[in-house]
């Protein structure tokens, strides 16, 4: 699937949802089933800064595509993280660094996470687009 | 709730505008009084009078508004030094901040200081009083001593008193822990600092909203605090320093105000307090912070802590009713702050969740790493309680926390 393709599917699995609690146990439940990054990544250098708990991001770049993996020490974030790698694990570097962002808008996340979870999410998407830049020449 | 300690909380929680929002659709819960209290109806009226019928630059004009709007300023240094009960109005600085206020005196100590010298911190400092000493160390070679906290989040007397030599010369230590509440026992700090002829500093951020403090009874040399954390503006802080300390330190700032002549040769400084205020200051937040002193004088300190003092043993108690809870910070001498984890629960976790029920706590290191890492986790979550707060609030605190650990476990 495309990019596009994936953010509108999670867009419609959001609309699903009545309350926060739905969204937020959806969340929780995708935090649970994140593909875990190797310990052995899990170093200063894959630390995301601007989160208020710790997030780890490591890429790997196979068939010319970029493989995202994560983890963080708060279940929540590790939800977002989650959604993130779905939408842009797998997929090219010029796609990632081509996407539109908007999509956590639409699900309503952005309304129900505070001003720093929110630049954390920020965080989260300008790594993911920093390595993507940094393969789009290989 | 019932009006047991003499003042009528529903009239009280009227006199505060914000308390009426919702966030999130709900009721707003305000347990981040720590972080800045809430402003009642009279500060607000102050601005906003001082800017409809007082505006104009004080200590300059020879006009009438400029001389009414000096000497509300002036009034309202009056007010603190009797709140204070400092000896001279003359001793009250207004700053920024807190911060503004130790960085102040920490610079002013730069003159002071040589290599080897020691000044002595505790562990149970917000980062504001321990970076600007950690400036200092760094330009004189001076060496910062640590007192050592125990589990329950008080600062161990004895060690302190090991630290203590007559190469000490600064001793600075918070009044109130920001991160658990601990009260320290100041008075034998500076009394035993004294022996050795060192300066203290007090940081009273988190000790003037709840009680009364007496610079004098203390015979504290530096005592700062900010107003925004007692029902006061942001942007105002006091420094209350002994005149003796104040002369000896040079001024922060260069400007207007705070001159006596000025020439391309030399300048010379102007008195206390000028000294130390260049340039415009705040006016109308002293004016304002003037007027919230009167706030909770008018209410009464002593009624203040005692209504706070039952609502945090019913919030502690509540707390501690649910399984997993671990309260940091258990000394029977603390003000009305719980600083808490859930199981292994990310304290991050748990804000998120309970943010959407209304409720407004903080969550994360709170400026005090140093905590922190003592106690080997990432942070808490505090709840920091004012006496506009209710059991009923506790209440919805705690269904919201028995939502979030049904939802994250
Ligand atoms: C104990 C303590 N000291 C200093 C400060 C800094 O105060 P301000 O940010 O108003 O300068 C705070 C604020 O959180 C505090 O709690």
């Amino acid at each position: 699937m495309t990019i596009d393709q994936i953010q509108n599917e999670i867009i419609s699995e959001f609309d699903m949802f009545n309350d926060w609690t739905e969204k937020y146990e959806y969340i929780i439940d995708l935090g649970k089933s994140l593909p875990v990054i190797n310990d052995a990544f899990k170093t200063s250098d894959n630390t995301i800064k601007g989160c208020q708990s710790k997030v780890w991001l490591y890429a790997e770049y196979i068939n010319n595509k970029l493989i995202f993996t994560a983890d963080s020490d708060a279940i929540i974030t590790k939800g977002i993280v989650a959604i993130l790698i779905r939408v842009f694990s797998n997929q090219s570097p010029k796609d990632i660094v081509d996407a539109k962002t908007d999509f956590i808008e639409k699900i309503g996340l952005k309304q129900h996470l505070s001003q720093t979870r929110a630049n954390g999410l920020s965080s989260m998407i300008k790594q993911i687009k920093l390595y993507a830049v940094g393969y789009l020449n290989k | 709730m019932k009006n047991t300690t003499g003042f009528n909380i529903a009239s009280i929680r009227e006199d505060f505008p914000i308390l009426r929002s919702k966030v999130n659709g709900k009721q707003l819960v305000y347990f981040d009084n720590a972080a800045t209290t809430q402003t009642p109806k009279v500060v607000i009226d102050a601005i906003v009078s001082y800017y409809s019928t007082l505006n104009a630059n004080i200590h300059r004009g020879v006009h009438s508004l400029s001389q009414k709007a000096t000497e509300a300023y002036e009034g309202a240094r009056k007010k603190i030094q009797k709140h204070l009960n400092a000896k001279n109005s003359s001793e009250i600085i207004f700053t920024s901040g807190s911060t503004h206020s130790i960085n102040l005196v920490a610079n002013g100590f730069i003159d002071l200081l040589k290599s080897g010298d020691e000044i002595i911190v505790s562990y149970l400092e917000h980062h504001s009083n321990i970076v600007p000493w950690q400036m200092l160390c760094e330009k004189t070679d001076a060496i910062m001593k640590v007192i050592p906290m125990n589990q329950d989040g008080e600062l161990i007397f004895s060690e302190y008193e090991k630290l203590l030599s007559n190469k000490t010369r600064v001793v600075f230590v918070n009044h109130v822990s920001n991160a658990l509440g601990t009260i320290n026992p100041v008075k034998e700090i500076i009394s035993k600092a004294h022996e050795f002829g060192a300066a203290v500093l007090i940081d009273g951020a988190q000790a003037l909203p709840h009680f009364e403090v007496d610079v004098k009874d203390l015979d504290v040399d530096f005592y700062v605090g900010s107003a925004h954390k007692f029902y006061g503006p942001t942007g105002v802080g006091i420094l209350y320093g002994k005149e003796k300390w104040l002369n000896k330190l040079p001024p922060y700032q260069g400007g207007g105000e705070m001159i006596d002549e000025v020439t391309f040769e030399k300048t010379t400084y102007a008195k206390l307090p000028n000294k130390f205020e260049a340039g415009t200051p705040n006016i109308s937040g002293v004016i304002a912070s003037g007027i919230a002193i009167d706030y909770i004088n008018n209410i009464g300190l002593k009624t203040i802590l005692k209504y706070e003092n039952a609502l945090l043993k019913y919030a502690t108690e509540k707390l501690l009713e649910i399984d997993g809870i671990k309260i940091y910070g258990n000394t029977d001498n603390k003000t009305s702050v719980i600083s808490f984890n859930l199981g292994n629960i990310h304290h991050y976790d748990i804000g998120s969740i309970i943010d959407n029920e209304g409720i407004a706590v903080r969550t994360g290191h709170h400026c005090a790493q140093p905590i922190m890492d003592y106690y080997k986790i990432p942070g808490t979550i505090r709840l920091s309680l004012s006496f506009y707060n209710t059991k009923e609030e506790i209440d919805s605190l705690i269904s919201a926390i028995i939502l979030a650990k049904k939802m994250l476990s």
